[in-house]
C-alpha cells in the first residue's frame, strides 16, 4: 500500500469500495444470507409464534405440517421455532465473540507493532502460545475452566480469535510505520497515540473487516460445535448444534430433525464466508484498476 | 544444505523454547482455574478431614502456586502427565494408548484433502473463469462452510443406513483387521478432511493464479513450451511453497475438527479422551491431551519452517 493510496477511510476509496462489493454478486447474496439470519435472529419471536421449549408429547418426531412447518422433535417441540430462536443465539454469541476480539485484540496488535521491541516480543510470544491451541480444544479447556453456558462460551471463542486479530492489526501498523505520511505527522510534531489512532489504525480497517467476517463464520461453527459435544449452550436452550447433537439418535426415523439445523448452521457460515470473500476482492488494492 | 539452514533452525528452535514455556503456563492455567478442588473430585464431599489433608499433602497443592507450577513442569519434562482422577491410571498410558487413532485419522484426512485440493485448485486456476473454475469454487466455498458435526452425520445416513456401503461408526486396528480398519476409516476421514480440502483448494488456486501472471511464466510460453510444461515444471513449483506453510496450520485445524469427528463416529482417539474428561471433571486428563496437542503442532510447525528452507534456495542466503 504506497502511502499516496487514499486511506480506507476516505469517501473516495469507500465509494470505488461500494462498488466493487456491489458488482460482486456472490458478496451479494452472502450479504443477503447474512442479513437473513441476522433478521431472523432480530425479530424471532414475532413471527414465530410457537414456543421453542415447549414440549408435546402427542406429537412426537412428526414430519413437516401445517401445524409445524418443519416438524416436531423428538419432545414434540417445534423445529421450526427452535431454528430461528437458535439463529438469535447463533448470531448473538458469534457477534459479540467477534466484537471481544476486535476490542482486545486490536490495541495488543497496535501497541505491539507501534513500539517494537521487547514489547513487541512479549505480547506476540503470548499471543503466539495462544495460537499453537487448536481454536476448538482452547474453546473447550477455556469452556471446562468457566463452566458450560452461552456467556462462557461467548469469552472462550472471543480469547480464541484475539491472537489472530492481534497478529493482523500488528502487520498492518509495522508495514505502515515506516511510510512518509507516518514521517511527516512525526515532524509535525504530532503525539505517537494520535498518529497509531488517526493516522495508521485506519488503514487497518479493510483488512479486520475481512477477518472479522470469517471469524464470525468460525464462531458460528464453534459456538455450535461446542454445543454439539454438550459443553456449550445447556439444553433445552434451542442452539443449532445442540439440535443436531439430539438429532442423531433419530436419523433414520425423523430425517427433518438432522437436516434442518444442518442446513441452517450450513447457510449461515456461507453467508459471512461468501461477504469476506466480497470483501476481499472489494478491499484488497493490488486488484484495483 | 548449507551451514545457512542449520543455523536458522536452530534460532527458530531457540525461539520455540519461550513458546513452549508460555503454552505450558496455559495449560497449567486451565487446570488451575476450574472450579472446583481435585480433593473433592478424588475423594467425594465426605471424607474425613484428616484423609483430605494427606491427600492434599501429597499432591502438593499445600505448596505456593510458584512451587506447584514448578514441580508440575519438572513432572511434565520427564513425561510425567499426572493421574486420571477416574480411570486411575497414567494420563501418559491413556494418551499413547489413543493417539494412533487420531494421528490416523487425521494423516488420512489430511491425505484425501490434499489429493482433492491441488488437482482442483490447478484445474481451477489454469481454466480461471470457466465453469470448472465455478464448479471447483462452488465445492470448495461448501466444504469451507459446511460445519464437520452436519457433513458427518449426512455421510453417515448416505452411505451407512440408507445405501449400507460402510459401517456407521466404529473402530478398528490398522494391525489386526486393515480391510475393517479402511472401511471405518473411510467416513470420519472424508468429515474431517472435507473442510481442509476446501480451503486447500482455495489457496492453491489464488497462488497458481499469481504465478501464472509472472514474467517467468510468460517467457516460458513465448520459447515453445507446451502449457502442461509450463503449469506443472513452472507455475506449480512455485506455488507448493506458500502451500506448504499452510500445512502446519490446517495440521491444528485438523486436531481441533478430530475432537467432533471422533465423537460423531465414536473413534476413540485423544478429542474423545478429552470430551470425556471434560463431561467426567478428570482435569488431568483434560490437561494433559492439551498439552500433548499443542506440542505436536509446534514440533509440526517447526517441521514445516524446516522443509520451506529445504523447498525454497532463497531463504538459505539470507
Amino acid at each position: 500500500m504506497s502511502s499516496s493510496t487514499p486511506a480506507s477511510g476516505s469517501p473516495e476509496r469507500r465509494h470505488r469500495t461500494l462498488g466493487r462489493l456491489a458488482r460482486s454478486r456472490l458478496a451479494l447474496i452472502g450479504l443477503g444470507i447474512v442479513g437473513l439470519t441476522a433478521l431472523v435472529g432480530l425479530v424471532a419471536p414475532l413471527f414465530v409464534t410457537a414456543d421453542p421449549v415447549a414440549m408435546d408429547f402427542g406429537a412426537l418426531l412428526k414430519g413437516p405440517s401445517r401445524a409445524h412447518l418443519l416438524g416436531t422433535d423428538q419432545f414434540g417441540r417445534d423445529v421450526l421455532a427452535r431454528l430461528v430462536w437458535g439463529a438469535r443465539l447463533s448470531v448473538s454469541i458469534g457477534a459479540v465473540a467477534v466484537a471481544l476480539a476486535l476490542v482486545v485484540g486490536v490495541p495488543i496488535g497496535a501497541i505491539s507493532g507501534y513500539a517494537g521491541g521487547a514489547i513487541d516480543n512479549v505480547l506476540m510470544r503470548c499471543m503466539d502460545a495462544l495460537l499453537a491451541f487448536p481454536a476448538l480444544l482452547l474453546a473447550l479447556g477455556l469452556v471446562a475452566i468457566m463452566g458450560p453456558g452461552s456467556t462462557s462460551t461467548t469469552l472462550a471463542i472471543g480469547i480464541v480469535y484475539t491472537p489472530g486479530v492481534a497478529r493482523l492489526t500488528r502487520g498492518v501498523v509495522l508495514a505502515e510505520r515506516p511510510q512518509e505520511y507516518v514521517q511527516a505527522a512525526h515532524a509535525l510534531g504530532q503525539r505517537d497515540g494520535w498518529v497509531l489512532a488517526r493516522h495508521i489504525m485506519p488503514n487497518c480497517v479493510s483488512a479486520l473487516l475481512v477477518q472479522a467476517s470469517v471469524n464470525l463464520a468460525n464462531a458460528m461453527v464453534i459456538e455450535a460445535g461446542l454445543s454439539f459435544l454438550g459443553i456449550g449452550t445447556p439444553p433445552p436452550t434451542p442452539s443449532w448444534g445442540l439440535m443436531l447433537n439430539e438429532a442423531r439418535a433419530f436419523m433414520t426415523s425423523a430425517r427433518h430433525v438432522a437436516i434442518a439445523p444442518g442446513v441452517a448452521i450450513s447457510l449461515a457460515v456461507l453467508g459471512w464466508n461468501l461477504l469476506g470473500d466480497g470483501l476481499r476482492d472489494a478491499l484488497d488494492p493490488r486488484l484495483t484498476d | 544444505m548449507s551451514g545457512g539452514v542449520a543455523t536458522y533452525l536452530g534460532g527458530r528452535l531457540l525461539g520455540a523454547i519461550p513458546m513452549l514455556f508460555l503454552m505450558s503456563l496455559v495449560v497449567f492455567a486451565i487446570v488451575y482455574l476450574i472450579p472446583g478442588d481435585p480433593v473433592d473430585a478424588m475423594l467425594g464431599q465426605d471424607a474425613e478431614r484428616s484423609a483430605r489433608e494427606a491427600l492434599r499433602h501429597e499432591l502438593g497443592l499445600d505448596q505456593p502456586l510458584w512451587r506447584q507450577y514448578v514441580s508440575w513442569l519438572a513432572r511434565v519434562a520427564q513425561g510425567d502427565l499426572g493421574r486420571s482422577i477416574r480411570a486411575q491410571q497414567p494420563v501418559r498410558d491413556l494418551i499413547v494408548e489413543k493417539l494412533p487413532a487420531t494421528l490416523l485419522l487425521t494423516t488420512s484426512a489430511a491425505g484425501i484433502a490434499l489429493l482433492i485440493a491441488f488437482p482442483a485448485g490447478i484445474v481451477a486456476a489454469v481454466k480461471r473463469n470457466t465453469v470448472v473454475d465455478l464448479l471447483a469454487m462452488v465445492g470448495a466455498l461448501l466444504g469451507v462452510s459446511i460445519p464437520s458435526f452436519w457433513s458427518g452425520i449426512m455421510l453417515i445416513l448416505i452411505f451407512a443406513l440408507t445405501l449400507g456401503w460402510l459401517p456407521a461408526i466404529g473402530y478398528a486396528s490398522l494391525t489386526t483387521d486393515p480391510l475393517a480398519a479402511l472401511r471405518y476409516l473411510i467416513l470420519p476421514a472424508l468429515t474431517l478432511g472435507s473442510v481442509m480440502a476446501g480451503s486447500v483448494t482455495r489457496q492453491v488456486r489464488a497462488q497458481m493464479l499469481q504465478e501464472l501472471g509472472r514474467d517467468y511464466v510468460r517467457t516460458a510460453r513465448s520459447k515453445g513450451l507446451r502449457e502442461r510444461r509450463v503449469v506443472v515444471r513452472h507455475a506449480l513449483r512455485n506455488s507448493l511453497i506458500p502451500a506448504v506453510t499452510v500445512l502446519g496450520v490446517q495440521f491444528s485445524v485438523l486436531l481441533g475438527g478430530a475432537v467432533i469427528t471422533e465423537q460423531i463416529f465414536a473413534w476413540p482417539g485423544v478429542g474423545q479422551l478429552a470430551v470425556n474428561a471434560i463431561v467426567n471433571r478428570d482435569y488431568p486428563v483434560l490437561q494433559g491431551v492439551i498439552l500433548t496437542v499443542a506440542l505436536l503442532v509446534t514440533l509440526v510447525n517447526l517441521a514445516v519452517d524446516a522443509l520451506y528452507v529445504v523447498l525454497d534456495p532463497r531463504l538459505r542466503l539470507s
